[in-house]
């Protein structure tokens, strides 16, 4: 089952500046306490350079190999995968110019990765209007879950590409089609982890409740709406990752307008350098929506009560 | 039924048993149940864990319904759980979504904030409803910590919130199930003063659970000692009477104190000696 646990790939990077900050001031005390008398300027507590260092090092270094392995694959496929400096070049051509149109299968980057990213976001929210009012009755009576669950263990496994012929079918245009497989893959995991957090509603909240003779309407609103809502966003997140996972394969299929699209779009062109560029469009756009999300996830979670 | 005896019999259990249905079988928590706890007593139930201390706090909440017997308060039978018997629970049970403030003003809410039928009692405004929440926090000394949320503040902060939103919705009956028993000893004897004054300034009518003798002697105008579960009863009653105000210095070496507090320490460890079965 998922769990409602936030990972974020800058915690560890800020806990190694949090260790370097914390050795400091006892260097400056071992350097204070010594007897002979030692310049001002020595003692001083200047800008934390090293844990500046410590901070941003790995990283780079990261980022060095990555280049470093990329060039010497190029160099040993004798330039079928362009070098790194070349594919820059071409990406800053690229990018000079993203939101360009000559015709339907010659856009601009910008608006292909808007095209996707509009597509997740109808598939995603359609799936969210339907997914967690179902998580919140599969999680609230036992009746639902026990009628549900055997429907969802057996759909959540199907690749939801292996969907799209029959959004094609019924829906009969490549655009819905699309936004269909994506409903089908973000539904999941909101409807599995809203139900969880209903489930795990403590019931010491729910004591409080009949104590203090809550009517349904503040129940609902401030008790099991703030204590699911972390398990609900943990179901949000997964799925805006697995939308964003599924719609660049279903582009591929469909054709049209889409970051997919044009990876496939430039395969046939042979144009490599684009391929790379376009892997790290997905990637960044991947990123920046993950962050963006563990960025709300933490915002609304609160302290549990220990019991 | 007289006024001075529905004092007396303020709370009444009748005749109680608590039956579980568990996978292993029907299992009987408490049997042949009867007390009186009279309007303005502080009550405690004392006994080993598992003897069905917090089963017994949960019938009279209304929180559980019994299989046997019959609970009253005020002459009224207990069909559910109520804002007239507030709960201070075990883990304080505050929602960490809204600050101490938000917590406390829940309750008022409901219990001043609608028009009561039953009372005649007419709904009060916003202004009036935040003033009973301000003085509630006022009471347990807790005024600056009002905008905080319950993550921000130690656990003895949140106990006392938890107090105050009981006493806010100035309930018939208070029932503690071992409000202080994850404290450290210091809050805990600090708690345990604050509350002997609260109660006495407000009357309350008091039923408690605890494991801590001191605190049962202390506290108490009459201490129940239930037997060991399973099918745990009530095994002795033991009337405290100390004079009011009580302070724990002046106890510590009083011979009355230390003679009841003999006497529970003989009933848990000698006569009700825990035997911990193997599960």
């Amino acid at each position: 089952m998922v769990s409602a646990v936030f990972h974020s790939p800058l915690a560890t990077a800020a806990k190694d500046v949090a260790l370097m900050t914390v050795t400091t001031p006892a260097k400056l005390v071992a350097t204070t306490s010594t007897p002979t008398p030692v310049p001002r300027a020595d003692t001083k507590p200047g800008y934390d350079w090293n844990g500046l260092l410590m901070a941003v090092m790995p990283p780079v270094l990261g980022l060095v190999l990555l280049v470093l392995i990329w060039s010497i694959v190029s160099m040993s496929t004798a330039g079928s995968i362009p070098t790194p400096i070349e594919t820059a070049k071409q990406a800053f051509t690229l990018f000079s110019d993203p939101f360009y149109r000559k015709g339907p299968n010659d856009q601009g980057v910008g608006w292909n990765v808007l095209a996707s990213l509009q597509r997740v976001a109808l598939g995603f929210g359609l799936a969210a209007v339907v997914g967690i009012p179902a998580g919140f009755v599969i999680g609230r009576f036992d009746f639902m879950s026990r009628m549900f669950n055997p429907l969802i263990s057996l759909m959540r496994p199907v690749s939801p590409l292996a969907w799209l012929p029959i959004g094609l079918l019924v829906f009969k245009g490549a655009n819905p089609a699309a936004i269909w497989t994506i409903f089908i893959c973000s539904i999941w995991p909101m409807v599995i982890n809203t139900a969880v957090g209903v489930q795990r509603v403590p019931q010491d909240y729910m004591n409080v409740a009949r104590v203090l003779n809550l009517s349904e309407w503040k129940i609902l609103s401030r008790i099991l709406f703030p204590s699911v809502l972390p398990y609900m966003l943990t179901g949000v997140r997964l799925a805006v990752g697995t939308a964003w996972l599924v719609i660049v394969a279903a582009e591929m299929l469909t054709g049209g307008v889409g970051i997919g699209f044009w990876v496939w779009d430039e395969w046939n062109n042979l144009n490599v350098a684009h391929i790379i560029i376009a892997i790290f469009v997905i990637g960044i756009v991947g990123l920046m929506l993950e962050y963006a999300l563990i960025k709300i996830a933490s915002a609304f979670t609160f302290e549990e009560v220990k019991s | 039924m007289s006024t001075e005896t529905m004092k007396a019999k303020y709370i009444e259990v009748q005749g109680v048993a608590q039956t579980f249905r568990t996978r292993k079988g029907a299992f009987p928590a408490l049997r042949d149940i009867n007390l009186t706890v009279a309007k303005g007593e502080f009550v405690t139930l004392i006994g080993h864990s598992g003897c069905g201390k917090s089963t017994l706090l949960n019938l009279i909440a209304g929180l559980t319904t019994p299989t046997e017997g019959h609970l009253l308060c005020a002459n009224r039978e207990i069909a559910g759980p109520g804002p007239e018997r507030a709960v201070v629970f075990q883990n304080h049970s505050l929602l960490p979504w809204l600050t101490c403030f938000e917590n406390v003003y829940l309750g008022v809410e409901r219990v001043f904030g609608a028009a009561s039928k039953s009372t005649g009692a007419v709904s009060e405004n916003k202004a009036q409803l935040m003033a009973r929440t301000d003085a509630a926090l006022a009471l347990v000394g807790l005024t600056a910590a009002a905008q905080k949320r319950p993550g921000e503040i130690s656990g003895g902060m949140k106990q006392r919130v938890g107090i105050a939103r009981a006493l806010a919705m100035e309930p018939k009956v208070l029932l503690m199930d071992e409000p202080f028993g994850a404290l450290d000893a210091l809050t805990r004897a600090k708690l345990q003063d604050e509350l002997l004054e609260i109660v006495a300034r407000t009357q309350s009518t008091v039923v408690m659970v605890t494991h801590d003798v001191d605190e049962a002697v202390l506290l108490s105008d009459r201490i129940v000692m239930l037997t060991n579960g399973p099918a745990a009863t009530i095994g002795e009653v033991l009337h405290v009477d100390l004079l009011r105000p009580r302070s724990r210095v002046a106890l510590a070496d009083s011979p009355t104190y230390l003679g009841y507090r003999k006497a529970v320490i003989d009933f848990l460890y000698t006569r009700q000696a825990h035997v911990e079965k193997a599960a």
